[in-house]
């Protein structure tokens, strides 16, 4: 029988019960959340799995939800089971004031660079991460650029016209 | 039927001599010329600016044209353009500077010997144009001191011409002085240079 989403979420539920919550199928990709100190457990157990096998990590990132307070940022992650060609989404929150999440650089080799710009963006500090600094942005930038609370233009300009930049 | 070619049969009279610039002030007599040094330096210099193209984007493009045989920038004594800042007079900034980029631009400027000019072409060189954004350097201006600015967007090789022009006025005038000046120092301190 070819792996499908119905038994991918049966095996999640088996392993984990409860503590796998929010499952919704948006265009037919399986989506769940989980705790995010249990990030590192599900993400083992979705690659080791003789029938998961989700070994490929096709993207890490972050998104920011202001008005979530408590769990204002999302860490997402894509993973794609190769053999089966399924793919699946798989996230968890974390609180701004203290944004700790294990890395998964050790599991996915290419989570290193994804979580390095993650960081670099959104300041999700990834715990474990090898080589945990900045990767697009400048150095010296003092900010997570893409965190809603920094609007996108660049404010330390005073000199161009509102009007044209849509700021009014 | 094919399209009939059309030749331009205006007739447009020279309205100047283009076989000469202009003398600088002096006094002439019988077989000598007696002027200013700085005149004669400046008038040897304006003609002879060897560019050092910093081009990231669309404007290098434009810039391309501009070094081409229909606009030709050669005419104005550029034929050279250097990429070896050391030997180059005009840093020509063109396109959009990211942050990051910052610092090269700022090294390929220390790397000119002085005197050196500097011209930005087009809005992101001169101002971040439509990239007002956290990782896009908001002028060139905030780095190095510019002397021209040229608008668009990009610029036409034309205006980019009329810059050169105006970076020649400057070159042809410049005091000898100038670079000594207290003035100056203070302009390269504000960027943190020497």
């Amino acid at each position: 029988m070819p792996l499908s989403n119905e038994i991918i979420k049966e095996k999640l539920t088996e392993k984990f019960g409860e503590d796998i919550s929010d499952w919704t199928e948006p265009y037919g990709l399986l989506t769940f959340s989980a705790d995010k100190e249990l990030n590192l457990k599900v993400l083992q157990f979705l690659y080791d799995d003789e029938t998961l096998k989700f070994k490929f990590l096709t993207d890490l990132c972050a998104v920011h939800y202001p008005e979530r307070k408590g769990g204002e940022l999302a860490v997402v992650y894509h993973l794609h089971n190769l053999v089966d060609n399924i793919r699946i989404r798989f996230k968890v929150f974390t609180g701004i004031d203290s944004p700790d999440v294990f890395s998964a650089s050790a599991l996915y080799s290419a989570a290193n660079w994804m979580e390095r710009e993650t960081y670099d963006f959104y300041g999700v500090n990834f715990v474990g991460h090898p080589n945990l600094k900045r990767i697009l942005n400048v150095d010296d930038m003092e900010y997570f650029p893409m965190r809603k609370e920094f609007p996108l233009e660049d404010q330390t300009r005073l000199d161009k016209d509102d009007d044209m930049f849509g700021r009014n | 039927m094919p399209r009939p070619v059309q030749y331009n049969i205006n007739h447009k009279p020279l309205e100047t001599s283009i076989a000469s610039g202009e003398a600088p002030d002096g006094y002439a007599g019988e077989g000598f010329f007696a002027t200013k040094l700085g005149d004669v330096v400046g008038l040897a210099r304006k003609n002879s600016i060897w560019p050092l193209p910093f081009a990231t984007s669309c404007c290098g493009i434009e810039f391309m044209a501009l070094m081409g045989s229909h606009y030709d920038l050669a005419r104005f004594g550029s034929e050279r353009v250097s990429f070896s800042p050391r030997q180059c007079d005009l840093l020509m900034v063109m396109g959009t500077i990211a942050k990051k980029m910052a610092p090269i631009v700022k090294q390929v400027y220390l790397q000119m010997a002085e005197p050196r000019w500097v011209l930005a072409m087009g809005a992101c060189a001169s101002s971040g144009g439509i990239f007002d954004t956290y990782s896009v350097l908001q002028g060139i201006d905030q780095i190095i001191p510019v002397d021209v600015y040229v608008p668009g967007c990009p610029p036409r090789p034309e205006a980019v011409l009329d810059g050169f022009m105006k970076v020649q006025d400057l070159v042809g005038k410049e005091s000898l002085r100038r670079r000594n000046s207290e003035r100056y120092q203070d302009l390269m301190k504000s960027y943190g240079i020497q």
